[in-house]
This record gives structure tokens, sequence and C-alpha cells, in this order.
């Protein structure tokens, strides 16, 4: 479950962001997890609630937006099926992922006295 | 919570950050891939489910570039030293990194581990990964390769089912082809399933025990050293 070594990433990256306002608390975070990030947003969030107690996310929310994969033609823009050959049925070029490997930190909202 | 009237209550600040979680992780294998193209040693990140065949596939490759390069490992696993003894038993300067209860290699690790480890001399770093067809898929190490062992024992929808790990590999080493006649395996539909997660499928197949296909996969290996 490497979703609990990822949680300890973002929990060191909004430490220091938040030591550096000199914020008292946390109140929200927003990520960003796509589909083919390789990670279960329910694990990231129960992990979460486990790395969060006794810090200064405390009783922060965590917003977790889920994006979908897509892979597109880089030629012509089409997109292809869910499931289907990864290759463009009319150009023959391999198809590039144009979303849904996301594993962002987007906002954090803190308390600044 | 007062924000507006000035009453000096906490303010609170939106810090928009937008930046990738494992930036820290990026950032040393940045590093590493640095000090690899510096001394012009190939790095593979090698992965696969437990018992895919990942070290059997190493041994049989010391074997076949015995004499001609020099292949170096490190090898990742919860517990035990049992990879790397076996590696070095097969001429293979190994070391092993005991991750405790992680289920992947970050960056950090592999890092740390090279310190004490002749990484410099070498041809060829392969780096034999946690056996685990999800989490070391998630995390740079700074190789220059991804090659995942798929054993044609886990059958013909692995693919489909880890379409995580397939979708970064630049090439998938089909492993054990000597079982194949006992089992009810198509090669076609895992060919078929790697094309539905990997944009550009590449597959060789091997088997350690007969050195099938070994020569492919060190032609490919060779190649890939040539134009990094």
């Amino acid at each position: 479950m490497h979703e609990y070594s990822l949680v300890q990433a973002l929990m060191h990256r909004v430490a220091r962001e938040a030591e550096s306002r000199g914020a008292v608390a946390v109140h929200r975070l927003s990520v960003r997890i796509g589909s083919l990030a390789g990670v279960d947003p329910e694990l990231f969030a129960s992990a979460y609630s486990l790395w969060r107690e006794g810090t200064l996310c405390a009783d922060a929310e965590l917003v977790i937006e889920p994006v979908e994969a897509r892979w597109t033609c880089p030629r012509c823009g089409q997109g292809m099926q869910p499931g289907a050959v990864l290759r463009c049925p009319e150009c023959g070029v391999p198809a590039q992922l144009s979303a849904g490997d996301e594993i962002i930190l987007d906002r954090i909202e803190m308390e600044v006295p | 919570m007062c924000e507006t009237c000035g009453c000096g209550d906490a303010r609170i600040v939106p810090v928009d950050v937008h930046d990738r979680i494992l930036a820290g992780n990026d950032k040393t294998a940045a590093h590493n891939r640095s000090h690899f193209a510096e001394r012009g040693v190939l790095s593979v990140n090698l992965m696969g489910s437990p018992g895919s065949g990942k070290t059997a596939v190493l041994e049989a490759t010391a074997r076949a570039l015995a004499g001609n390069r020099r292949v170096g490992a490190v090898a990742g696993d919860l517990e035990t030293e049992h990879d790397a003894c076996r590696l070095r038993a097969a001429g293979v300067p190994a070391v092993a990194i005991n991750t405790g209860s992680a289920c992947h290699l970050d960056a950090e690790m592999l890092h740390r581990a090279l310190h004490h480890f002749p990484w410099q001399q070498l041809d060829y770093l392969f780096v034999e990964n946690v056996g685990n067809l999800v989490c070391p898929a998630v995390y740079d190490l700074g190789q220059a390769l991804s090659v995942v062992a798929l054993s044609v024992t886990e059958g013909e929808d692995k693919p489909l089912k880890y379409p995580v790990m397939f979708r970064k590999a630049d090439l998938v080493l089909l492993t054990k082809i000597d079982l194949l006649p006992h089992l009810d395996v198509r090669v076609e539909a895992i060919e078929d399933a790697l094309a539905r997660v990997m944009p550009e499928p590449r597959m060789i197949r091997v088997s350690a025990r007969t050195g099938e296909g070994l020569g492919d996969w060190v032609e490919w290996l060779e190649r890939a050293a040539r134009c990094p």
C-alpha cells in the first residue's frame, strides 16, 4: 500500500508550506488523482486520516478530484474508446495519454494569524 | 472564522501549489539519472509480480553477457538477501535493499544503496524491484529503461488488470515460455492485452531455463545502450 508513503510525502510538503507562512492550522487540501496514476483514492483518504492526527492538518478536509484517463491521437486528436487498442485507427500512430496519470497537490487552504 | 472585517481573527490563506506529490522523489530520481548518464551506465528497472522470474532472467542475462559487459544489480525485497546472494553466485556484483514493509523501491532507497556499491564501473545496472505489479510503477528511480517481467503462468489478462505497470514499460519480457506446452495460455491474447494498455507494445519471449529468446533480449539491451 504505497498510498501511505504518498500521504507521507504530501504531509511533508504541506508542513513545509505551512511553516514558511506561519500557519497555525490547515483547513483544506485539494489533490488530483488520475485513474492511471496507480493510486486508490479511498486508500489515499484512509492513509490521510491516520497521518493527519496530531498535525496542522488534524481538522483539515481532504478533497480528492478524480481524473479519468484520456488517450488521444497526437496527430488528429481523436480520443480512444476505453479498452481499445492504443493506436489511432485513422492515422495508425500510437496514442498519447493526455490525462489520467496525475498525483498532484493543487491547493492548501491554511489559517494564518 | 472572520476573514473580512479586520478584527484580528485568523485569515484563511489559499496557497496554489499545483505540484506533483512525489516531486521530492522525482528530484532524487533525476539526480540518480544524471549520475548514470555521466558514467555511461545503462540502468534498468526490472519490475514484475513475485515469482515472475526476475532473478532467473538476470542470472541468465549475466551468463549471456559474461566476458563482454560488466553487469551489476540492486535487488529489492521486503526481507532477506536471497536474490542478491543468487545474483552474486551467478557472478553479478549485487547488493540487497530490504524495504521492511514497503511494497516498492523509491529513488532515495536506490541512491543510498548505490553509495555502498561500485556501480560506476558497470555497463549495465539492473534494479530488481520488489515483486509487485502495482506500487513500483508509481516511483521513478532514475532508470533509463523500465522492463516488466510477466510469466506465462500468470495468465493472459494481467496487462488489462494492472495497466499502470504496463503503460510505462519500455519492454515486457514474457518469461518461462518453456512452460507454454503445459498451459492453456495463448501468447496472442497476451499481445492483444498489451496493445490495449501500452501505446507502443514491445514484448520479447524468453526462457531463463532453456536460453530461448535471451539473444533477442540482449540485442535489445545493447541497442538501447548504443542509443540512450
